[in-house]
Parts: structure tokens; C-alpha cells; sequence
């Protein structure tokens, strides 16, 4: 597995994340079985369809899950366990070792401040600095994040900035405390296009600069494609998939990576032919006892019914599918492999 | 050539600002024509006017000025009754598929509403019509007992689809139909939008932020800026060979889903922010941001120019091979 030579910043142990059932309803198992590790400095995608659990995996990092979830496993976070520390710990954590960006930055953002002394507080919490050193840090940071102007920029509320000005504070907010890992979710689905470019490659500059690593949400594989190194897919609540970024897309080895890919309308052979994955992902009250993709899987067999592990198939892939070594799949690019 | 199936002059829709202090020019002096049959795909930014101008086709809102005509009328020549007769003719299916079906209806009600709206059938004759156009959407019959809640986002906008078929559409607005559906699903609805065009010659202007998707369905794509077209073409055009500076920054914006040795289209940044509709910059409306600027950009509006056979393009300094290379690369301020 990737990063296994050197300790891993982050490394998830059997994390299984579930909701108890309002009104005697049983608890619903959301998350399951999640193993993975990020190394210092690494950008990962997780990516998978809406409702696999993408968000609630982050937030449990960043253990800011509402008290209805039942949380089992580890979640090591440079050897210390954000699942079981205590509440103390987690204040010292967050900001210094783990930060988040969220989609909507106005819902993180307090509309009665200014952005500049937001992002102070953010600093205060792990620094104490005289007012004019935290002033120009500030100013500094923003500046770090495109933001022209900074210096004026500070004294502004988050209402006078655009989305994207928005998103570079956020930003900025999560960069202050230099954290080893920044959990990004969806951090430019509500920008366009040309600002989402400008804000990802910011992402991928500011982390190449101070060696923070990122996990990347999305459903956007071809965010994934240019910001990561690596792309785990997740389908209702499982990883089936880890494997380095440029592998998974030429060489994808579960058939659900595989669906996906050939769901992408740039792809298709046929002019005019959209490609699609059929049916429809289970609930999570209805799952499947075998393998959660069978129902909609073309490849599967008897060997399926049962429950699938993820299992090693190279030094920096796993695969959540018995059947994988059976047959060769389509990627990104029809019929080349990596 | 065949008569359009819309055709639009300087179309104009403004709107009150927020603060009622200035005016939103969410649509500024645009013109095309939709043929029968066709795809005519939109992309641009958000609040670059495309929904608005949707909106305007099919009769959801006024124009401000310009003229539109609708088969061979002109639609300020129609008496109301006319109108009213010729609107059901063009109809929109938007992003929410939640957005025309009642809660509280049954899938069949929604389905007969429409109809029952434009009048001049039997209820007998309607609910017929309806199930028929259940079928054609690739839903059971039985689906037509339900309850929105009890179909799934995709199911939902084949209710959507078969909502509008029965009142023989010439022209369906599509307005963002597949954003809110899961990648995995999205192909099983635009190939139906296909087979419903192959079979019924129904034309769709099909607005969506995913150029991968509309560059698949259209036949011609025009960009959108602040309000106006800026490039309008066959789609191998657009996607090609692009004329207009934003249509090449917007395509080599898109993130491709390849590994990086396939990746070979070089990224152009555009620096700074979108301006606001409400205040435009003067001249060519994308000079703010645009590397080719010069003076005369930010001065004199560009002409609306047809540099190729049907494909037009606003732009001072677009050539027929493109653009011509960068003089200097100075960064533009952006503030
Ligand atoms: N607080 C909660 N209580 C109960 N269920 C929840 C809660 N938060 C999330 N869920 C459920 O957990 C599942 C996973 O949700 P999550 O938000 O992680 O999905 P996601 O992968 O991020 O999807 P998307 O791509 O749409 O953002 C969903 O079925 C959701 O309804
Ligand atoms: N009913 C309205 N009242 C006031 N302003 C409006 C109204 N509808 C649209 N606008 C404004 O007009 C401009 C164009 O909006 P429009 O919805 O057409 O953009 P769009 O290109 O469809 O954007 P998106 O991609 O976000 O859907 C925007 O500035 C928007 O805020
Ligand atoms: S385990 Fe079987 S059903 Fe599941 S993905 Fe692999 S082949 Fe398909
Ligand atoms: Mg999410
Ligand atoms: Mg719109």
C-alpha cells in the first residue's frame, strides 16, 4: 500500500460510521470496513456516487459528526486517535494538524465578521502573536491564496467577495495553522469552471509548496485526474477501489470504477451512445449481503453472493472484488492499459 | 433551408436589481434561430443568461426587446388566444426533477395536467395518452399509481420527459436535465432525449455546465458571457477549433478524467473574477480577463461576425484559424 515505507499522516483502521434510527427505526450502517492510509504530503480523490458516504468519512476525520452517529474503529491522525481523544485534544488537532474546506464557504464563513479577522481567530487558537504580527500573517495568507489586494481584502465581510474569493479565504483559513492534512469536500462543485481551475491548481501548488496532504471529495474524476495522486472509490459505503491515480484510470480492476468511467460521455466509442451503469445503488437499509455492486454487475457470478474483502493485488493497489483477475476492463481509454 | 423553429433577434431581458436600484441585463441583445430537429446546446457560466434565455423561448418570460418569431409568426403579430394556442408547442424540463411534479399528485395527475391545461380532450382520451407516453419514456404503466416520492431522480425525469410529449412539442427546453442525477444513470436519460428526437424530429435547446455532455448531444453549441453569445458554431467547430478566446479558456478549464500522459490540451488560466451582470465591463464584455486585450477591447463592442460557414464569433481579434498567438504574456491585474 502506498505510504507504507514511511508513517503514514493519516491511517483509518476498520472505520464504520452509522446513524441511530429515529423513532425505533434499527441504526443504519452508513460507512464500512474503511481502511486506508494518506502519507505526508499526498493528494488523494475519494470519489463514488452521492449518498456512498464520501462526506460523513470526512467529517468523522475531522470527528464534527452529529452525537446520532455511531462511530467504530480507529481514526489515527499522525499516531493519535481522532475517534477517542479527548475533546481538549481534538480543539489542539483541528486547524494544526487536520483542516477541512467545505462546498458552501458561506455556511462556514460568520457573515458578521471580517474574513480577515476570521482567519485570526483561526491563528489565535494555536499562536499567540501581537495584533500587527497576526495582522501581516494574515495578509500574508491571503495574499498565498491569490487574493489581490489583501491588505483591503482584510477588512471586508464575506458578502462583498465573489464565490471563488470566497473559497480562497476559506482556504487560506485552513492553511493558517499549517496542517499536515486538508480534508477538501467538494471544495469547487459551486464554482465555475474557470474559477474552479484557478482554485485547484492553488490547491495542488500550496501543496506541493508546504508538503500539507489533501483528501480530495469529489465526484468529479476528472478533478481527481489533474489535482491527485491517488483515487480511492467508494460505492455504498465501501472502498472497492485504491489505486494510483493514472491506474485506476487506464486499468480499472472493479467493475464499478470501470462503470463509471465508461459513464463519462467524453469516452464513449459510439457517437451519439451515452454509456450507463444499470439499476440503481441499494439503500442503505436494503444492502445487498454479498457484494454491494452485484446487483448491477455485469461480471457477477456465484462467488459474488458472498461478502467481498478488499484485498491487495500490488504493492499500491486493493481491490474490493474476487472476480477482478478474471477479466481485463475498460477505463478511461478503451482497451489501453496502464 | 427550412424555416426555424424559433428565431431570435436582440433578444433583451432585463431584470430589477436585488435593491431595486439598477438593472440586471441578464440577456443582451442575443440572435439565433433553432432548427427543426436539431440540438442547440448552451454553455457558458453561471448567470451568463442561459436559463433566461430558455425561459424566454418558452414563453415563461418577456422579452424586453428584440422580436421573436415562432414558426412563421411573429409573436408581438399573435392575439393572445393564438399564443396560447401556439405556446404548447415549446416546452422546458429543468434541473430539479422534483420541480413539476406535485407531491400530493399521482404520477398519472401530473402526467394528464399538462393536457388538461391546453384543453380540447376527453379525460378517457387523456389518461390514454398519458400511459402511452408513459411506455414511450421506458416506465410501466403501473408507475402511474405512484407517488413522486416512491420513484427514484431518474425515473422522475422520465416523468418529466413524458409530461411534455403528448402536447407534440416542436421545440423542449432542457434546462440542466441531468445535473442533478448520478454519473452512473445520466447516459440512460440523454439516450432517451435521443431515441425521443430520432423518433418524433423534436428540436432541444439543451442548457448544461457539463461541455462534455452537450459537445455529445448537439449538433451546434453557442457560448454564453455576461448576457450575450460569444461564439456560435457546428459543435466539431466549437470543440476543435474555437474561436473566441472564453470558449478556449472555458474547454481547457474542464478537468479531463485521463491519466496525465493523455491529458495533452494545455491549460489557459483566466485571471480574476467573473464581473456582475448588473455592471458589464464597456467594450468586449470579456476584456477584463481576456490575454489578447488590447485598448480597442475595452472601447468598442465587437461585431457578431460569421468567420466560417455558420459559425459566428464576437470578438475583435478572433482570425478564421483561431486566435493568433499571444503577444506578450503580461499578467492581467486583476482587481
Ligand atoms: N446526520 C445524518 N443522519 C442520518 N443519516 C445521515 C446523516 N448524514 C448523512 N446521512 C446518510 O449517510 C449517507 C451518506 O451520506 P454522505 O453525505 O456521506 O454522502 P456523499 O457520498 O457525501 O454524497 P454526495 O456526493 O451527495 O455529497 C446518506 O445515505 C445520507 O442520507
Ligand atoms: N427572476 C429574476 N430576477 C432577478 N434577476 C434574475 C432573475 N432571473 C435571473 N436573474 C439574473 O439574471 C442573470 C442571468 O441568470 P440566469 O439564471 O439566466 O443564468 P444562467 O446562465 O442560467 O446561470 P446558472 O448556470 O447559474 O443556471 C443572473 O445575474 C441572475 O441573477
Ligand atoms: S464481486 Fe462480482 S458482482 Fe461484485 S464487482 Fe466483482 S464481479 Fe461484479
Ligand atoms: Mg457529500
Ligand atoms: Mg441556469
Amino acid at each position: 500500500m502506498t505510504g507504507a515505507a514511511i508513517r503514514p499522516i493519516l491511517d483509518v483502521r476498520d472505520l464504520s460510521i452509522g446513524f441511530r434510527g429515529r423513532r425505533g427505526q434499527p441504526a443504519l450502517n452508513i460507512v464500512h470496513d474503511l481502511n486506508f492510509r494518506i502519507a505526508p504530503g499526498e493528494r488523494v480523490g475519494l470519489v463514488g456516487e452521492s449518498g456512498c458516504g464520501k462526506s460523513v468519512t470526512g467529517l468523522a476525520l475531522m470527528r464534527l459528526l452529529p452525537g446520532a452517529a455511531q462511530i467504530g474503529g480507529q481514526i489515527l491522525l499522525d499516531g493519535k486517535d481522532m475517534a477517542t481523544v479527548s475533546q481538549g485534544e481534538i480543539r489542539r488537532m483541528r486547524g494544526k494538524k487536520i483542516a477541512m474546506i467545505f462546498q458552501e464557504p458561506m455556511s462556514a464563513l460568520d457573515p458578521v465578521f471580517t474574513v480577515g479577522e476570521q482567519i485570526a481567530e483561526a491563528l489565535r487558537l494555536h499562536e499567540n502573536l501581537s495584533k500587527a504580527d497576526e495582522r501581516d500573517r494574515v495578509i500574508a495568507a491571503l495574499a498565498d491564496v491569490g487574493i489581490p489586494a489583501p491588505k483591503r481584502r482584510y477588512d471586508e465581510y464575506p458578502h462583498q467577495l465573489s464565490g471563488g474569493m470566497r473559497q480562497r479565504v476559506m482556504i487560506a483559513m485552513a492553511l493558517i495553522n499549517r496542517p499536515d492534512l486538508i480534508i477538501a469536500d467538494e471544495p469547487t462543485t459551486a464554482l465555475d469552471v474557470t474559477i474552479q481551475a484557478q482554485i485547484m491548481d492553488l490547491l495542488t501548488r500550496l501543496s506541493e509548496d508546504t508538503g500539507t496532504a489533501l483528501l480530495f471529495i469529489t465526484h468529479d474524476l476528472g478533478v481527481v485526474a489533474e489535482t491527485c495522486q491517488r483515487m480511492i472509490t467508494m460505492y455504498a459505503g465501501e472502498i472497492v477501489e485504491d489505486a494510483p491515480v493514472d491506474d485506476a484510470l487506464l486499468s480499472p480492476r472493479h467493475p464499478y470504477t470501470s462503470g463509471l468511467l465508461r459513464s463519462l460521455p467524453h469516452f464513449n466509442m459510439e457517437k451519439g451512445r451515452f454509456a450507463h451503469i444499470p439499476g440503481r445503488v441499494p439503500s442503505p437499509g436494503a444492502m445487498p449481503t454479498g457484494c454491494r455492486f452485484a446487483p448491477r454487475c455485469a461480471h457477477a457470478a456465484d462467488a459474488c453472493t458472498a461478502p467481498q474483502e478488499l484485498r491487495d493485488i500490488a504493492a499500491d493497489r486493493r481491490v474490493r472484488c474476487v472476480r477482478a483477475d478474471d477479466f481485463v476492463l475498460d477505463g478511461a481509454v478503451a482497451g489501453e492499459t496502464a | 433551408m427550412t424555416r426555424p423553429v424559433v428565431s431570435v433577434r436582440d433578444l433583451v431581458v432585463r431584470f430589477p436589481s436585488l435593491d431595486g436600484s439598477s438593472e440586471v441585463r441578464a440577456v443582451d441583445g442575443v440572435s439565433f434561430d433553432i432548427r427543426p430537429g436539431e440540438t442547440f446546446g448552451v454553455i457558458g457560466e453561471s448567470g451568463s443568461g442561459k436559463s433566461t434565455v430558455g425561459r424566454t423561448l418558452v414563453g415563461l418570460l418577456a422579452p424586453t426587446s428584440g422580436t421573436m418569431a415562432f414558426g412563421d409568426r411573429d409573436r408581438a403579430a399573435m392575439t393572445r388566444a393564438e399564443w396560447r394556442t401556439e405556446r404548447r408547442h415549446y416546452q422546458m424540463i429543468f434541473q430539479d426533477p422534483n420541480a413539476a411534479l406535485n407531491p400530493r399528485m399521482t404520477i398519472l395527475d401530473s402526467l394528464t395536467e399538462p393536457m388538461r391545461i391546453a384543453g380540447g380532450r376527453s379525460k378517457a382520451d387523456m389518461q390514454d395518452t398519458a400511459l402511452a407516453a408513459l411506455e414511450k419514456v421506458g416506465l410501466r404503466r403501473d408507475m402511474a399509481q405512484r407517488y413522486p416520492h416512491e420513484l427514484s431522480g431518474g425515473q422522475k425525469q422520465r416523468v418529466n420527459i413524458a409530461r411534455v410529449l403528448p402536447l407534440s412539442p416542436r421545440l423542449i427546453v432542457c434546462d440542466e436535465v441531468v445535473a442533478a442525477l448520478d454519473v452512473s444513470i445520466r447516459g440512460e436519460i440523454l439516450n432517451l432525449f435521443k431515441e425521443l428526437q430520432d423518433d418524433l424530429g423534436v428540436a432541444y435547446a439543451f442548457i448544461a455546465h457539463d461541455i462534455s455532455v452537450v459537445a455529445q448531444i448537439s449538433d451546434r453549441i453557442a457560448v454564453t458571457y455576461l448576457g450575450q453569445f460569444v461564439e456560435l458554431g457546428p459543435t466539431e467547430g466549437i470543440i476543435d477549433d474555437p474561436l473566441h478566446p472564453y470558449t478556449v479558456a472555458l474547454l481547457s478549464a474542464e478537468p479531463q478524467p485521463l491519466p496525465t500522459h493523455l491529458r495533452h490540451r494545455r491549460r489557459m488560466t483566466l485571471e480574476g473574477d467573473i464581473p456582475s451582470p448588473a455592471n458589464p465591463p464597456s467594450g468586449c464584455r470579456f476584456h477584463t480577463r481576456c490575454p489578447w486585450a488590447t485598448p480597442d477591447c475595452a472601447s468598442l463592442e465587437p461585431e457578431w461576425r460569421e468567420l466560417k460557414p455558420d459559425h459566428r464569433v464576437a470578438c475583435h481579434h478572433a482570425t478564421e484559424k483561431g486566435m493568433p498567438p499571444l503577444p506578450v504574456r503580461e499578467s492581467v491585474s486583476s482587481d
